[in-house]
């Protein structure tokens, strides 16, 4: 750390705001979670207002957890991990600034918006025009300052880990545009620019590549860093990371259709939906397994090193989560499942196991080497952190399956002359001690965060902004 | 040639495209490339 000159130093400036900002915006985006399951299941907690009630709050609780919390932990990590792989400074340092403080206005938006009731009805894609258009704005500078420091790279081969990140930046862009192309009544009002069966299909292809791109692509490619990272190996099969990325790109496009099962959309379309989705089972897995025997001949580290165990553990659910959802996808078990809870369960089996965990998993490696300090304030802290938030993710996934199957049997159960067996709000009933549940779940996941926030805040007030030095050794590739 | 046509030739032409990417990834001549390339996390930082 002797010399001045700044080239020399990797820019992790805006790595560290994003990087706080992913812990503030999990705890926010995870109670709105606890108090929409409280909602469900205690109705009087909607306080008989619109702007509390669960219908406005839902939406805000999925864009808060997926793009505020999962946002700014893939900002943070794909800054991070395309210098140190491209052994670069990062390009347009003064643009990677704005696209923090972009972003930042983008969910202040939504948090303002959405309780307000403004939304285009569209899930995962509420955000009225003006808000889309400000979110594509930070997205293009994004991508500038991204594939800029790939352009700038030092290493001549781009690692795949910047493959998944790039992937993602360029279809969540693509996705955006498309869904959420309006025409503007007013302010902050506008109507779909598809209409009918095709608006719900634009709709799903969004929605199922806002998961293959946004909460995989994306997280995968932290999990190719970090995994190999926090075990000190390089990545079990290099060969096979290439074949599952391209695996993914080609699939991930077909399957959004397995949304629309048994609705006025063409029969056809739905197979199609229904067959990419099994076909999908396989790269999903090449991934999970690549991650998993990164670990082999260093299990052992999983005994004392809380990190590694956040990423490890979290590998295990998106080999579950992928595997629940193909199964899901095939018409006749949809046929149970659909509408009902298990769909919720499997949401969060995805997004509290895997997406959750590899961000917690990263972030804990990160924000230590961000502020210049050994490790992270607590080790003990993040060791509760890890058993808090693995058994509120077992509690609220399996109380979601109890309560998905209990739902849907009951639901098609019938009478010998044909009426319905039960009544819907005998459902709900046979529903309400999973909701309690649930909610237990999520408050236990929650409190894990809260003790990553202290724990984040404590070890920023032993560090300081450090300034990394980019290798000056020559590597091959 | 209608569009059914070109959305049939793209089809096929994703999946040639795909299978070719894995011949290319498997046929063991990258094998010392990909093994350097494996290592690039590991090498970033200096720690």
């Amino acid at each position: 750390m002797s010399t001045n000159n700044v080239e020399t130093f990797y820019d992790d400036y805006v790595i560290r705001r994003f990087s706080v900002m992913a812990v503030v915006w999990g705890v926010v985006g995870m109670l709105m979670g606890v108090i929409v399951a409280s909602q469900l299941a205690f109705p009087e907690l909607n306080l008989g207002l619109p702007w509390t009630s669960f219908g406005r709050l839902r939406p805000l609780h999925t864009n808060l957890v997926i793009f505020a919390f999962g946002g700014c932990a893939l900002f943070a990590t794909s800054y991070y991990v395309v210098q140190r792989t491209s052994q670069v400074k990062l390009a347009f340092p003064m643009l990677a600034r704005y696209t923090f403080w972009g972003y930042q206005a983008v969910i202040l938006a939504a948090i303002i918006s959405l309780p307000l009731g403004y939304t285009q009805a569209k899930e995962y894609a509420e955000l009225e025009w003006p808000i889309d258009l400000l979110l594509l704005v930070v997205w293009v500078m994004y991508a500038i300052v991204f594939f800029g420091t790939i352009a700038q790279r030092k290493i001549k081969h781009i690692y795949v880990a910047n493959w998944f990140y790039g992937a993602f930046i360029i279809v969540v862009a693509i996705l955006h545009i498309v869904n959420s192309a309006a025409i503007p009544a007013e302010w902050m009002k506008s109507y779909s620019a598809y209409a009918g069966v095709q608006d719900a299909m634009v709709q799903w292809w969004y929605g199922h590549n806002a998961v293959g791109f946004f909460l995989t692509a994306g997280f995968l490619g932290m999990m190719y860093y970090f995994v190999p990272k926090q075990a000190e190996r390089p990545v079990y099969s290099y060969r096979l990371s290439i074949v599952h990325f391209w695996g993914l790109i080609f699939t991930y496009m077909w399957a959004g259709s397995h949304h629309l099962h048994y609705t006025a959309l063409p029969d056809w379309t739905q197979s199609v939906g229904m067959v990419l989705s099994l076909i999908l089972l396989a790269p999903s897995w090449g991934g999970m397994i690549n991650g998993m025997m990164t670990m082999s001949g260093a299990w052992h580290k999983l005994r004392d090193d809380p990190i590694l165990r956040f990423l490890i553990v979290s590998l295990s659910f998106y080999g579950m989560s992928t595997f629940e959802g193909p199964m899901m996808a095939i018409k006749t078990v949809n046929a149970l499942s659909h509408y009902t809870d298990w769909t919720v369960g499997h949401v969060h089996s995805g997004a509290l196991g895997w997406v959750g965990f590899v961000s917690m998993g990263s972030l804990y490696f990160l924000v230590p080497r961000l502020w210049g300090v050994k490790q992270m304030y607590s080790k003990k802290a993040i060791e509760l952190h890890f058993w808090l938030a693995t058994i509120g993710v077992v509690l609220y996934i399996t109380a979601m399956w109890i309560s998905g199957v209990t739902a849907g049997l009951m639901w098609r159960a019938m009478n010998d002359d044909g009426t319905l067996t039960y009544t819907f709000v005998e459902s709900v009933k046979a529903m309400h001690p999973f909701y309690v549940i649930r909610m237990i779940g999520g408050l236990m996941y929650v409190s894990g965060m809260i003790i990553m926030l202290w724990n984040v805040i404590k070890t920023v007030q032993m560090g300081q902004e450090t300034r990394a030095r980019i290798p000056s050794t020559v590597v091959h590739a | 040639m209608d569009i059914i046509d070109l959305r049939s030739i793209a089809t096929v032409a994703a999946l040639v495209t795909f299978v070719g990417i894995w011949v290319w990834a498997w046929s063991g001549r990258h094998k010392k490339d990909f093994d350097e390339a494996a290592r690039l996390p590991l090498e970033g930082d200096e720690e």
